[in-house]
C-alpha cells in the first residue's frame, strides 16, 4: 500500500478543510473498502483523513422516523433495541452484512458514501425513503444514488447521519454470494403508513433500483400472491461468472416472496 | 510519522508508524507478537482476527494509527499464568486444528462470539458466527465441536 498523510480531526469543520487542503484526500471510516481498495492499489490518495475522531456512532429512534449517526457500525445497528422494535427488517440488513468482524468495523455511512453496486444499505435506503444528512444539505434517497459506486455526494461532502421514516411492515431478503458474502441479489420491501409498497433491489444491475411493477402489485395487497402474474426481465441486469442476467431477474422474484415472508 | 499508544495484552505500547501501517504490522513486526497470523490481506479469511475495544476485528484492514489509544488483545493475551484459556484448551482437546494456521483467529473470534452470544451455543449460531473464518484443513467440524465445548467452559 503506498503511503499518505493521516489526520483524524475531531470536528466535521475541520475534516472538510483538511479535504479542501488535500492533493488527493479519502475519508476513511471502517476502513473496509478503503483499506482492501488501498492495498490493490486502487486509490492512492496522498492523504488519509479519518472520520472515527468525529465520534459521530449512535442511533435515536424517535416517533416517526429513525435517525442513524453514520459513523454507526453493522453490529451496532444490528443490536440496537430501538431499530430492533421500530424497523426489525433494517436491523435484521445489517446483521446479515458480511461477517461478525466487517460488522465491528463497517459504518452505514461509509457503505452508502461508497454505494456497491451489491451492498445491502442502498436498498433498505431507497425502499423506506431515507434521507442521507451531509455537513451541507439533506438529499432524499431517490436523488442520491446515481449508479455503479456513484452518488449526489460532493468530493468533499460528508455524510453525517441516515435518516429513516417508520413504516408499517418492512422486510429484506438476500442471496448472498457465498464467497464474498455480497448480495447477488437482496430485496427490500415496504408497507407504508398508508398502505403503499416500495420495492428497491440490490446486486442485480449496476445500481440499486426500485421494481415499479412490484410496487403497483403490492400496494394493493402486500402479500407474495400478489406478485403471481410478474415475471421480471432480464434486461439490464448483471451478467458475470456468479450468475447471468436471467438467473438475476429470477432471484428477484424469489427474494422479494422471501422478503415480503419476513416483513414485520 | 503518527505515534501511536495502545494497551496490548494489558501492557502499555508505544511506537512511531507510517499512516499506512496496518494494525497486523505493527503487532507483528514492531511488538514481534506473531501469533497474529495473515493469511489472505484481503479481508476474507480472518486468520489476522484481534479484539480491539472488546470487539473481534480483521487487523489486516485496520490501520495501526486508527488504534491510537485503543485497548488491544491478541491470542498471545488469552492464556494466564502459564494457562490456556479455556477455549485454547478445547481446541486443543477436541482436535481443532491441523496444521494450526487459521487456529489464532478462530479462537479470537470464538471467544467474541460467546461474549456476544452467551455459553449456550448452537451448531447454526457457531457456523455463523464463524462466518468471516476460512480454513484449509479441518472441514470446521472439529473446530465447532471445541468452540461449543469451549464456550461452557468460559
Ligand atoms: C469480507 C467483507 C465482506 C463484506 N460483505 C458485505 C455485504 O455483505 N454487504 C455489504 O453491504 N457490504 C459488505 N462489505 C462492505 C462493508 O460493509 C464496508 O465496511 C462498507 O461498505 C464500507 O464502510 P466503511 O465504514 O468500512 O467505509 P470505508 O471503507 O472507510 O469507506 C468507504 C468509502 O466511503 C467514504 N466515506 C466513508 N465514510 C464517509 C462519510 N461519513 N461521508 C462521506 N464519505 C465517506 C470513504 O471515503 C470511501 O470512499 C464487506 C466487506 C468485507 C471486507
Ligand atoms: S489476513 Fe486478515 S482477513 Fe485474511
Ligand atoms: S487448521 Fe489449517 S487452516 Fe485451519
Amino acid at each position: 500500500m503506498e503511503n499518505f498523510n493521516y489526520h483524524r480531526p475531531s470536528k466535521v469543520a475541520d475534516a472538510v478543510k483538511l479535504m479542501k487542503k488535500a492533493k488527493d484526500g479519502k475519508y476513511l471510516a471502517g476502513g473496509h473498502t478503503l483499506v482492501p481498495t488501498m492495498k490493490q492499489g486502487l486509490a492512492t490518495p496522498t492523504d488519509i483523513i479519518d472520520l472515527s475522531g468525529l465520534k459521530n456512532a449512535g442511533v435515536k429512534v424517535g416517533a416517526k422516523s429513525v435517525v442513524i449517526q453514520a459513523g454507526t457500525t453493522h453490529a451496532a445497528v444490528a443490536a440496537d433495541k430501538g431499530v430492533r422494535k421500530a424497523i426489525p427488517g433494517l436491523a435484521a440488513l445489517a446483521g446479515g452484512i458480511g461477517d461478525p468482524h466487517v460488522r465491528h468495523k463497517g459504518t452505514i455511512g461509509g457503505s452508502l458514501a461508497n454505494n456497491d453496486p451489491a451492498a445491502d444499505y442502498p436498498a433498505a435506503c431507497l425502499a423506506l425513503g431515507a434521507t442521507i444528512h451531509t455537513n451541507a444539505r439533506k438529499i432524499p434517497a431517490d436523488k442520491y444514488f446515481t449508479g455503479l459506486f456513484s452518488t449526489a455526494l460532493k468530493d468533499d461532502e460528508i455524510i453525517t447521519a441516515v435518516e429513516f421514516p417508520i413504516p408499517k411492515k418492512s422486510g429484506y431478503a438476500k442471496f448472498p454470494n457465498p464467497a464474498s458474502l455480497y448480495a447477488m441479489v437482496g430485496v427490500y420491501v415496504v408497507q407504508d403508513g398508508k398502505g403503499a409498497a416500495r420495492v428497491a433491489v440490490t446486486g442485480a444491475g449496476p445500481g440499486v433500483f426500485r421494481q415499479a411493477d412490484m410496487e403497483v402489485a403490492l400496494s394493493k395487497s402486500f402479500k407474495a400472491d400478489a406478485l403471481a402474474g410478474i415475471a421480471v426481465k432480464p434486461r439490464g441486469l448483471n451478467s458475470d461468472i456468479h450468475g447471468s442476467a436471467a438467473y438475476r431477474a429470477h432471484l428477484i422474484s424469489v427474494m422479494a416472496r422471501r422478503a415480503l415472508a419476513a416483513a414485520k | 510519522m503518527p505515534t501511536v499508544s495502545m494497551t496490548v495484552n494489558g501492557k502499555a505500547v508505544k511506537g512511531e508508524v507510517e499512516g499506512r501501517t496496518l494494525l497486523v504490522e505493527f503487532i507483528r513486526e514492531h511488538l514481534g507478537l506473531t501469533g497474529t497470523h495473515v493469511g489472505c490481506d484481503t479481508s476474507q479469511c480472518g486468520a489476522c482476527v484481534v479484539h480491539v475495544d472488546g470487539k473481534a476485528v480483521k487487523s489486516c484492514s485496520t490501520l495501526a494509527a486508527a488504534c491510537d489509544g485503543a485497548a488491544v488483545t491478541t491470542i498471545e493475551g488469552l492464556a494466564k499464568d502459564g494457562k490456556l484459556h479455556p477455549m485454547q484448551e478445547s481446541f486443543r482437546e477436541h482436535h481443532g486444528l491441523q496444521c494450526g494456521f487459521c487456529t489464532p483467529g478462530m479462537i479470537m473470534s470464538a471467544v467474541d462470539l460467546v461474549k456476544r452470544e452467551g455459553k449456550k451455543l448452537d451448531e447454526d449460531t457457531i457456523r455463523h458466527g464463524l462466518e468471516g473464518n476460512i480454513c484449509r484443513c479441518t472441514g470446521y467440524q472439529n473446530i465447532v465441536k471445541a468452540v461449543q465445548a469451549g464456550a461452557e467452559k468460559m
